[in-house]
């Protein structure tokens, strides 16, 4: 492998994994065996070599999300040793390696926790609950006609970094399995912040805040505490000042829009 | 549902009304600790107990007695409805937790400390607050008149070990509801700043922990100096 530490040993594991066969089967946590996990591996790719394993043993293997392996489509999630994407920060899960871990470590791998999360199958869950926030008011209504010049609207760049590190949220749901609350409010504070700031999203702002939060409450998201677990826990680091901002557009939606 | 009754049973105007109601009750920590230090006052009570019979038969603060007795019951009836929601969301629980890495232990625990000091709360409306406001106290002449003597039931009580106990460990569990709660009640408002917020958390804690300070040394000093 390309990069890899000559010096580092593999090591042997023992995994707690939670295994459910389907959304209304009770699941339990299962111990595994992984052996020769090498410290260069992510942690989906020592996934991988438990599931070769189970597969070569003629069982059904674990179940989890995965995608792009590069920490960027917000697919992979896992509660890993009661932390959400394990305990490293910053970082996702396939971005998360197994040198973070020391042979003979005993690792507990539970799927995101949350009553508008429902188990599909092991570790995979269902997270549309935050696909739904969004289609209620996670837009912006752009006429058709010519391509408008690039720099015909004037955006300060304080304002434009603002909206952009709210755009980076990868809706992972990380904030909400790290919540003990099981609380959306970051995820939808940067969803909301991230148009709120720019002009684009002025026309829609009230109602969508509105119908933004409406909705988080409908899917069964706890409120917010403020204990900042999401904010910590975030691998792209979304910032709580969006939570705040959320309420402030909240309050003065709720004051002046006509929505009655 | 109209507009006003769709926001305040939001969880975003739940939490509002906790906060605010939040604020209220620590603007009432500080006038009733102002009132009680004339407790240290040497004077075998007098200005306490004239102090208590102001309190109790003034009209202002009747009224505002009435604002008070709403306050905590709409922070406490929302917190009740907040924590069953937030109970509900996540029906099955994590076999392995480490929030200690992510969160302060009193931010997670607002609940708990809360209900300490509701149960704290009953202890002391009913030992002091009943009978100076319903009667049931003994007479004391000041300057040829009459007043309750609350400031004997107040020397009783705390000579009692236990009752002091009770009230130490109250205050503790006020301050740790205090250093999370006053900063959060800002954030909750909105209300954060790159230039206002670290003061807001500095004086929320400052004001924490010498308020319930303050409450504490009442039972103590009595205890061992009365």
């Amino acid at each position: 492998m390309a990069g890899s530490n000559p010096n580092a040993k593999p090591m042997d594991l023992t995994l707690k994994v939670w295994r459910q066969k389907d959304r209304n089967t009770p699941g339990q946590l299962v111990t595994y065996p992984v052996k020769g996990v090498s410290p260069d591996m992510s942690f989906l790719e020592m996934l991988d070599v438990l599931n070769e394993d189970l597969l070569l043993k003629g069982e059904e293997p674990v179940a989890f999300d995965h995608d792009c392996r590069e920490g960027i489509c917000g697919m992979c999630s896992l509660f890993i040793n009661g932390r959400a994407h394990g305990p490293e920060r910053g970082t996702t899960t396939c971005q998360l390696h197994m040198r973070h871990f020391n042979h003979g470590d005993t690792i507990t791998i539970e799927p995101w926790r949350a009553a508008a999360f429902p188990v599909h199958k092991d570790l995979v869950v269902d997270r549309s609950a935050l696909d739904r926030i969004q289609q209620a008011g996670g837009y912006i209504s752009v006429n058709t006609g010519g391509v408008p010049d690039a720099n015909e609207i004037p955006i300060p760049k304080t304002i434009a970094d603002k909206a952009f590190d709210a755009a980076t949220c990868i809706q992972c749901g990380a904030c909400v399995a790290a919540c003990k609350n099981a609380s959306a409010m970051l995820f939808v504070s940067a969803k909301v912040s991230q148009l709120a700031l720019l002009p684009q999203g002025k026309t829609e702002r009230k109602t969508r805040v509105e119908n933004m939060v409406a909705q988080m409450d409908i899917e069964g998201f706890g409120a917010c505490t403020n204990t900042g677990a999401c904010a910590a826990e975030c691998p792209v680091g979304i910032s709580l000042e969006n939570i705040n901002m959320l309420r402030r557009e909240f309050i003065a939606a709720k004051a002046t829009s006509e929505n009655v | 549902m109209n507009w006003f009754t769709k926001t305040f049973s939001s969880t975003i105007g739940r939490k509002i009304v906790m906060s605010i109601t939040g604020l209220f009750l620590c603007s009432f920590l500080v006038v009733h600790l102002l009132g009680n230090l004339q407790l240290f006052k040497d004077d075998g009570g007098a200005a306490f107990n004239i102090y208590s019979d102001f309190m109790a038969h003034n009209g202002i603060i009747r009224f505002m007695e009435i604002i008070l007795v709403l306050g905590f019951l709409f922070h406490i009836y929302d917190a009740i409805v907040l924590t069953r929601r937030n109970k509900a969301a996540r029906p099955i629980d994590y076999a392995e937790q480490r929030p200690q890495e992510n969160s302060t232990w009193s931010s997670r625990n607002m609940g708990l400390l809360g209900t300490v000091i509701l149960v704290f709360l009953i202890i002391h409306l009913w030992n002091f607050f009943v009978p100076a406001r319903f009667g049931g106290l003994e007479g004391v002449v000041i300057e040829d008149v009459e007043y309750e003597n609350l400031y004997l039931r107040v020397m009783e009580s705390f000579n009692v070990w236990w009752y002091v106990a009770i009230y130490v460990i109250s205050m503790v569990a006020l301050a740790y509801h205090l250093i999370h709660g006053f900063q959060s009640a800002f954030q909750t408002l909105g209300l954060d700043h790159k230039k206002y917020t670290p003061f807001i958390q500095g004086f929320g804690y400052f004001f924490s922990v010498v308020v319930c300070l303050a409450f504490a040394a009442i039972p103590l000093y009595f205890f061992f100096f009365k």
